[in-house]
């Protein structure tokens, strides 16, 4: 394969290796998935959805070893996000589920939580029809969508959530995911599933942490599948290590009167791409999709996000803000799509980034798609430095321009962080706001000696 | 004439590139209160942004001694620290900042650079409470952003809410009364002669006589073309109301 020598051992290396081998089904997807993804190829910049992230440069001459074939780390704590503890957690550390820093038990009736590759052993039945069922057929044919048939090939372990109908899940489930531990760089991906009955309620909190300095790669496939009048809050913290790979997509479909609300905020990772497609197929169903990024250095961080608003009814509101500095490079595409039939649909869109520094950049596409006549939807972005006014007024008042800065920028990020519903989890997100200002100002105050004069 | 809080000599200042302030004088004692008057393009918001250090206004000739000190070689900050302090006509609109939490950071920076110790979140708001209370006002407006969605008399009240916190030596009010009815404007004026004392001095600049009747100044100058043209006591703003500023203008010109 012409990308990446070692994703084409990997594709050679045959099923019976990865979890779930001795199923037929699964076994036929991933060699058709395989198939297509040799034919694709790595998704590159002549595709109009990457344009503006360079995953074959990011890639070139990176070594990677599988996860499964690495030895697994010791690691005694996971590190806690809150004081209160969540209700169940699965831990993967380096791609490798680790039980033993797990927590299952005490979950109520109606609530399955396991990890991919223990419900490929021990119940396919749980998985099968429901892995992939999302996924447009892997992709199908479309070489922008390449890594999600690279996924399906190769999908190893990951977060498996049903929760019957009409149960409410009481307390908060982490997702996990400690990487840059391992000796070498490793290679995964992960495969996430979460299916909420008609009616059901779940709070999941997904972190991905960069613990140590390895830089692996991770390309991971999140389902979420919301019945009638179920509501799903999904925060996603990601906080790679400074070399990591982390590619993402999420797919959901959205029944009638169905919630999602996700907040992401994004601190780490040399380049990062969180890809998410949901589908509104139920009147009603309402979709908030929020987030935030923080980046500096040379990281690059791109966020991709396409709404489809299919029946009447239904509504959206999205709104990702950020602040780059030094030479970071974030990218926002936007695409809310409504359908002949959507009437009546509300979609809102807002991308603002504030540029900390010359080199900074932005790339910021936000679409509407129409095709009904009776909608009200609204989409704008904006990108700029700080403003003058604000900080003129701030430092009137006796705050230096380092902390007028901090307090203004940290306010921006704050409204939108302030939109998650969960209010526990602000706390966690402003504190690592404040130490990502901290570092920022403590470098502009090393660089300049203070503020330039007036 | 008590010891001078403010001595602005012949300065010159200048907006990208264009002369604004062309040789003003004016000299200000603690407790006094004097304001300058002037039609629009004499240089008024200049002079306000030039003694609060803004960005873009270049001085070039001329000095400004402020308690002693020479007020344009100091940071907006240090002046703001040092006791100056500017009630702007336009007030800034910062969202997600709490106007509390503003307060707090804007009253503890200057305690910090005058060596008091910084108050404790609780400190801080029972100091508040005082202030609201002296100044009349409800605690309502305190959880919202700075500003945001304020009516024009409410973000001027707050203006005098921060100077009341503050406690600055020297307040200029840069066309304090500028967009507000005839209640907003009282209620400003008490603020502000709430506020009045032998240690603090006013600078008022208007464009109208009318905010002189609530806050009755020891002097008044007029400002025409960036020059004052002329000085006098109350009576001078009165003059102003009758006869405009054109009659002034043609001595400035003489």
């Amino acid at each position: 394969m012409r990308d990446l020598p070692v994703l084409s051992g990997l594709l050679d290396q045959g099923p019976l290796a990865l979890p779930g081998g001795t199923l037929p089904w699964l076994s036929r997807r991933r060699a058709e998935a395989a198939e297509r993804f040799r034919a694709h190829g790595l998704p590159n910049r002549r595709l109009e959805a990457w344009k503006y992230t360079d995953l074959p440069r990011a890639l070139k001459d990176r070594e990677y070893l599988p996860a499964q074939r690495q030895e697994p780390v010791s690691l005694d704590a996971v590190p806690a996000l809150i004081a209160e503890a969540p209700l169940a957690r699965l831990v993967f550390v380096d791609g490798l589920y680790r039980a033993e820093l797990s927590a299952t038990a005490g979950l109520p009736e109606g609530v399955r939580l396991l990890s991919l590759a223990q419900a490929l052993e021990r119940e396919p039945a749980l998985l099968e029809g429901r892995l992939g069922a999302l996924t447009e057929g892997d992709g199908g044919d479309d070489p922008q969508q390449s890594l999600l048939a690279l996924n399906a090939a190769l999908l190893d372990d990951g977060l498996v959530l049903l929760v019957e109908p009409g149960v409410v899940v009481p307390g908060r489930i982490e997702l996990v995911q400690l990487g840059g531990l391992s000796e070498r760089p490793v290679f995964h991906c992960p495969r996430h599933l979460v299916v909420l009955g008609a009616g059901a309620r779940a709070t999941l909190v997904e972190r991905i942490q960069g613990l140590g300095p390895t830089g692996s790669l991770a390309n991971a496939v999140t389902e979420i599948d919301l019945g009638a009048g179920a509501s799903l809050v999904h925060l996603r913290l990601q906080e790679a290590g400074a070399e990591a790979v982390e590619l993402a997509t999420t797919r959901g479909s959205l029944a009638a009167d169905a919630r999602y609300e996700g907040f992401s905020l994004t601190l780490g990772a040399a380049l990062s791409r969180h890809e998410l497609l949901f589908a509104l197929v139920g009147e009603g169903a309402h979709i908030a999709l929020n987030g935030a990024y923080l980046l500096r250095g040379t990281q690059h961080g791109d966020t991709t996000t396409r709404i489809e608003h299919r029946v009447p009814n239904t509504s959206a509101s999205e709104t990702y803000k950020g602040a780059l500095d030094d030479a970071a490079r974030a990218v926002f595409q936007g695409m809310i799509l409504v359908e002949r039939d959507a009437q009546k649909t509300d979609g809102r869109m807002l991308n603002k980034t504030l540029l900390l520094s010359d080199k900074a950049e932005i790339d910021s596409k936000p679409e509407l798609e129409i095709y009904a006549d009776d909608v009200q939807c609204a989409h704008g972005a904006t990108a700029g430095e700080i403003d003058a006014d604000a900080l003129f007024y701030l430092r009137s008042r006796g705050l230096d321009g380092r902390q007028a800065r901090a307090l203004l920028i940290e306010a921006f990020l704050a409204e939108a962080i302030e939109t998650l519903s969960d209010e526990a989890l602000h706390v966690p997100l402003l504190a690592r706001v404040r130490a990502w200002l901290q570092v920022a100002s403590e470098k502009q105050q090393g660089a300049s000696g203070g503020e330039a004069g007036r | 004439m008590t010891e001078s809080m403010l001595k602005i000599t012949n300065l010159h200042a200048e907006v990208e590139g264009k002369p604004i302030l062309r040789g003003i004088d004016l000299e200000i004692a603690g407790g006094e209160v004097h304001a300058i008057m002037g039609p629009n393009g004499s240089g008024k918001s200049t002079l306000s942004y030039v003694l609060a250090g803004r960005d873009g206004y270049a001085v070039t000739e001329g000095s400004v001694t402020f308690k002693g000190r020479d007020l344009l070689a100091l940071e907006p900050e240090e002046r703001a620290g040092e006791g100056l302090f500017l009630a702007f006509q336009y007030p800034v609109e910062i969202p997600g900042v709490p106007n509390t939490t503003f307060l707090r950071e804007a009253v503890n920076a200057v305690r910090e650079h005058r060596g008091e110790p910084r108050y404790d979140a609780l400190k801080f708001m029972k100091f508040l409470r005082e202030k609201l209370k002296e100044l009349g006002m409800s605690d309502e407006f305190l959880k919202r952003a700075v500003n945001v969605g304020f009516s024009g008399g409410e973000k001027k009240r707050n203006e005098v809410l921060q100077m009341a916190c503050l406690q600055p030596s020297l307040a200029v009010l840069d066309e304090t009364d500028s967009g507000l009815d005839i209640d907003a404007l009282k209620a400003v004026s008490d603020g502000v002669n709430a506020l009045r004392g032998p240690e603090r001095a006013f600078l008022l600049i208007t464009h109208y006589q009318r905010l002189l009747g609530y806050i009755v100044p020891d002097r008044v100058h007029v400002l025409s073309r960036g020059r004052i043209v002329e000085s006098g006591g109350p009576e001078l703003a009165e003059r102003l109301e009758v006869e405009g500023y054109a009659a002034f203008a043609e001595t400035e010109a003489a």
